[in-house]
């Protein structure tokens, strides 16, 4: 079973695709943090009292960013080429396309807190 | 030197006790200045901090960090630290963000933005409304509502000692629940481009104790005592109730029922003496540019004046 799960992270090798993953997770957490609170404002008329409909949005899209982060993680510690570093190469692309998904995905991480943030302490429509 | 001065006299004129996000009368005002005064030291020690790491790099021998020891504090100082206070500030900063609660019992007061004017109302519970212009009154330690809205254009309401700004859109109407905790006399401004006049379009803000604004609100009531006279003969002749009430009414213009007992004329603008008040009466627009009030450029000064006299005094 292990062997299986590392076999699957190693052939997902990470793309420009698999990068923009966190920021859209992000962005579509973002937009979902809007909608929901002015929908449940709206037709409630008050803020919901426990929003579970947002808790579990917030936790999937953490759970997202977690995953392509460690993905990206593993793949950025493939070993570089030797040098001399005279082109690009498909090693190199690789490690640079999983270095920026990590990164990306710690902004994301701390992102969706930060939107996350304002329902547990505010809890208000006005 | 020169300079210097120029510099702190400007500085110097931002210092006042009435018209003052950091001389604060209530609540929101008061966390807001407990958060800025933070943010301002943080971010002193956060530059002096920096600017530190600075000389000590310069100064440093060849060699003493080495490349994984740099990217580690790039990845403490650049990334982790300033995330973990920024999540604190914004877990410190949220409560304050929430309004105050709001209850139905708690004296409404409704105020319409017009150029370049206040229509204020007050509406305690279970009394018929009260109306004034120009001018709030509220009880100090008691939760109020500012019920804003406008008629013409979008307006904004800020009393800066006392809460943030709160825009007045016409056709909605925002509420602004606010506490004050120290009674005194402020002044509130409009805060948002409203025309020509944007600039001179303020207000009192009177904050008083409970009992005394309870006494106020109940004498407010009372129809004022008017005499008879030329002035009174003159308000009418002229023309000038079609607009503006004398009994509590809703005019056009700004009510004058109380007109004696402001402090100030043209909303926030001018000492409400009788000579600046015969000034107004006829050229308002020198003092106050766009108003919709017309000039009354053709009556004598005597008259104008004789208007002004009798406004004060039976205004009270």
């Amino acid at each position: 079973m292990m062997g299986e799960r590392r076999k699957w992270h190693e052939r997902l090798k990470v793309t420009l695709w698999t990068l923009i993953v966190p920021p859209t997770v992000w962005a579509g957490h973002f937009l979902f943090s809007y909608l929901w609170a002015a929908i449940s404002c709206a037709k409630d008329g008050r803020f919901a009292k426990f929003p579970m409909l947002f808790t579990v949005g917030t936790v999937i899209a953490l759970g997202l960013i977690v995953l392509s982060g460690w993905v990206a993680w593993k793949q950025q510690r493939t070993v570089g080429d030797p040098p001399p570093h005279e082109q690009g190469t498909e090693v190199d692309r690789l490690r640079f396309l999983a270095k920026s998904t990590l990164l990306l995905a710690g902004l994301s991480f701390v992102s969706v807190l930060f939107s996350a943030l304002p329902v547990v302490f505010i809890g208000d429509c006005r | 030197m020169r300079k210097s001065i120029i510099v702190g006299a400007l500085l110097l004129a931002g210092c006042n006790s009435h018209q003052s996000a950091l001389a604060p009368f209530g609540l929101e005002a008061r966390s807001t200045l407990t958060m800025t005064t933070v943010l301002v030291i943080g971010a002193v020690v956060i530059a002096l901090g920096v600017a530190l790491v600075f000389v000590l790099a310069v100064r440093a021998p060849e060699g003493r960090l080495d490349h994984a020891g740099g990217m580690r504090m790039v990845l403490w100082l650049g990334a982790i630290v300033p995330t973990v206070v920024l999540t604190a500030l914004l877990v410190w900063a949220l409560p304050a963000m929430r309004p105050l609660p709001d209850a139905v019992q708690n004296l409404r007061v409704h105020v319409e933005g017009e150029q370049f004017w206040w229509r204020v109302r007050y509406k305690p519970q279970g009394q018929p409304p009260l109306i004034s212009a120009n001018e709030v009154r509220i009880p100090v330690g008691r939760t109020v509502v500012f019920e804003l809205t406008a008629t013409d254009v979008i307006h904004s309401f800020w009393i800066p000692g006392l809460a943030g700004k709160m825009d007045m859109i016409p056709g909605r109407t925002n509420r602004l629940v606010v506490k004050a905790d120290k009674a005194g006399t402020y002044r509130g401004i409009c805060a948002e481009f409203c025309g020509l006049s944007h600039a001179l379009m303020a207000f009192d803000v009177i904050a008083m104790e409970p009992a005394a604004f309870d006494a106020w609100l109940a004498a407010s009531r009372e129809p004022p005592m008017r005499t008879e006279g030329r002035g009174a003969a003159l308000f009418e002749a002229s023309g000038c109730n079609a607009c503006h009430s004398l009994n509590g009414g809703e005019g056009i213009g700004p009510d004058l029922t109380r007109f004696g007992e402001r402090r100030t004329l043209g909303a926030g603008i001018l000492p409400p003496t009788v000579a600046n008040t015969a000034a107004f009466i006829r050229d308002p627009h020198k003092s106050k540019p766009g108003a919709r009030m017309p000039a009354y450029a053709a009556m004598p000064e005597a008259d104008a004046l004789a208007i002004a006299r009798w406004l004060k005094e039976h205004g009270r």
